[in-house]
């Protein structure tokens, strides 16, 4: 006798809203709201610029969200590191307004070791799952810190869908390469096409996320979009952009920021107030909107959720 | 009347940088991280006027106008204003004034510990650039502590460099600008003690 058993993650596909239902729909919403603030406030376009419009809706609430107060929409959308679009902090925002280009499908990649590998289309990859609210802090390794409102779904929940096999010891992203659409990749800072990785135990951990949008709208181009990870108690750059590729391979992969720093960056970075980076202290952090600074908490204060999978690690050597 | 006239647009000018910066800060147009725009651009502006006070005297040979000698001080004032700004930001908003702190933060890290020296070696200069100071000091012991500067010029840029978290294009820039305003004065030497002895002598000086 067959039995079909569901997998984790799954729904009968008469649960699942067509995606292209589901774009129209945001599309007549946010039509409506430009509509009425356009008859309602006259004079107040520029405000209505910046402040944002949600267009997922419905998002289930995380019990994994901090209860702090967000940054601001305009800091979390103007102040980034995406050397993709430059190595300042302002110019992503300014040179990625069209990115990604809407007239060019987004595939992603799954491969290596796994069973169930597959080429996707962007929407087609994220229809099975269902979308959250996670509000994170976000710490750079610059020293700076954010509580950023993502929208997202658990990494693992694709994981599972891809059916690592028994050689997968770890996940490998991969940035898109297109020095066309990306004008900071045409210059040699980094090793581009920019890559990633986590071990199998942390890309499976209930607080690593995909992200597609932030404050309930889908990602603006500097912040990564359409699709990038989140991994809350590791340094940002750890949390990869834009990416088109996931991996699954059963040695340490080489990371962008390792491959140009040894020395400074490591694999894991994860954040940890004890470790100072070799040029600045990691001790304290400045929270966006503050004016002092504050003390940075190990794990990004996620030690609980976390803290297990590196007792047996010396994180000063495995920094 | 030209020198003074000359002197009050120099100093007037060199105040424009830091009135952006309070008016860009009051009007919330630095950034997310006005903080981090504050220090990074008080330091970028004592560089600059550094580099303009290192600029006086090869342009002064190149273009044989003797007056310019007389804004160099002047700059030379504004680098330390510059940099004081820049080190009390560091000091009050970075650190808190906290002085365990900072002397951790001197002692571990090579590009504040050089930023601090610089600072400090700045302070004699300041101290003795009034007119008094050059007389009881003579020109010649004036001369050679104010020599200091190429000193301090180096180390800013290597502070600036170390700074930098990966691309290293600006920093690299203003290395430039100073090697190409250092070189013009080891040429200059080089001219002046062959003209005075022999070719051969001079070369060996080298």
């Amino acid at each position: 006798m067959l039995i079909r058993i569901k997998r984790l993650g799954e729904m009968p596909s008469s649960e699942i809203t067509d995606h292209q239902v589901y774009l129209n729909r945001r599309q007549f919403l946010n039509g409506v709201a430009i509509a009425a603030t356009a008859t309602v406030l006259p004079g107040s376009l520029a405000s209505a610029a910046t402040d944002p419009v949600p267009t997922f809706n419905n998002l289930t609430k995380s019990p994994f969200s901090t209860s702090e107060t967000p940054t601001p929409f305009e800091s979390v959308t103007s102040y980034n590191n995406f050397y993709e679009f430059g190595t300042d902090k302002s110019s992503p925002a300014l040179l990625a307004t069209e990115f990604p280009d809407k007239t060019k499908p987004w595939r992603v990649t799954i491969d290596g070791e796994c069973d169930n590998p597959g080429d996707y289309d962007y929407d087609d990859l994220i229809r099975p799952f269902t979308l959250e609210e996670r509000i994170y802090n976000f710490r750079c390794v610059e020293g700076w810190s954010m509580v950023i409102p993502w929208v997202g779904f658990p990494l693992a929940d694709l994981i599972k869908r891809a059916q690592p096999n028994s050689r997968a010891k770890f996940v490998e992203f991969t940035t898109l390469y297109d020095p066309e659409q990306m004008p900071g990749q045409r210059r040699g800072v980094l090793d581009w096409p920019y890559t990633e990785g986590l071990r199998m135990d942390e890309a499976m951990n209930p607080l690593t996320i995909l992200s597609v949008g932030v404050y309930g709208q889908e990602l603006p181009g500097q912040n990564g979009a359409p699709i990038r990870l989140v991994v809350p108690w590791k340094y940002g750059f750890k949390s990869i952009k834009s990416i088109v590729r996931i991996r699954f391979v059963e040695q340490l992969p080489a990371t962008a920021w390792v491959k140009a720093g040894p020395r400074e960056y490591g694999f894991y970075s994860n954040v940890n107030p004890n470790v100072d980076h070799p040029r600045w202290s990691q001790s304290r952090e400045r929270r966006i909107g503050d004016f002092l600074k504050r003390e940075t908490e190990m794990f990004n204060g996620y030690s609980e959720h976390v803290a297990h999978m590196y007792t047996n690690m010396d994180l000063k050597k495995n920094f | 009347m030209k020198v003074k006239q000359l002197k009050v647009v120099v100093f007037i000018t060199s105040f424009v940088p830091i009135f952006l910066l309070i008016g860009g800060l009051l009007t919330n147009q630095l950034g997310a991280n006005p903080i981090e725009t504050l220090t990074r651009e008080t330091g970028l502006w004592a560089l600059r006027f550094l580099l303009l006070t290192l600029t006086v005297t090869p342009l002064k040979w190149l273009t044989g106008w003797n007056v310019l000698v007389t804004i160099r001080r002047m700059l030379g004032l504004y680098v330390f204003f510059y940099a004081l700004l820049h080190m009390l930001l560091y000091l009050w908003l970075d650190q808190f004034f906290d002085v365990d702190e900072i002397l951790k933060d001197i002692i571990k890290r090579p590009f504040i510990t050089i930023g601090f020296f610089t600072f400090t070696a700045l302070i004699p200069l300041v101290v003795t650039s009034n007119n008094a100071m050059v007389k009881r000091l003579g020109g010649k012991r004036w001369k050679k502590l104010h020599q200091l500067t190429y000193l301090i010029a180096i180390a800013s840029s290597i502070h600036f460099y170390m700074l930098v978290k990966q691309d290293k294009t600006e920093p690299l820039l203003y290395a430039g600008l100073l090697a190409l305003l250092l070189g013009m004065r080891l040429y200059q030497w080089y001219l002046k003690s062959a003209s005075m002895v022999s070719p051969r002598n001079s070369f060996s000086r080298l």
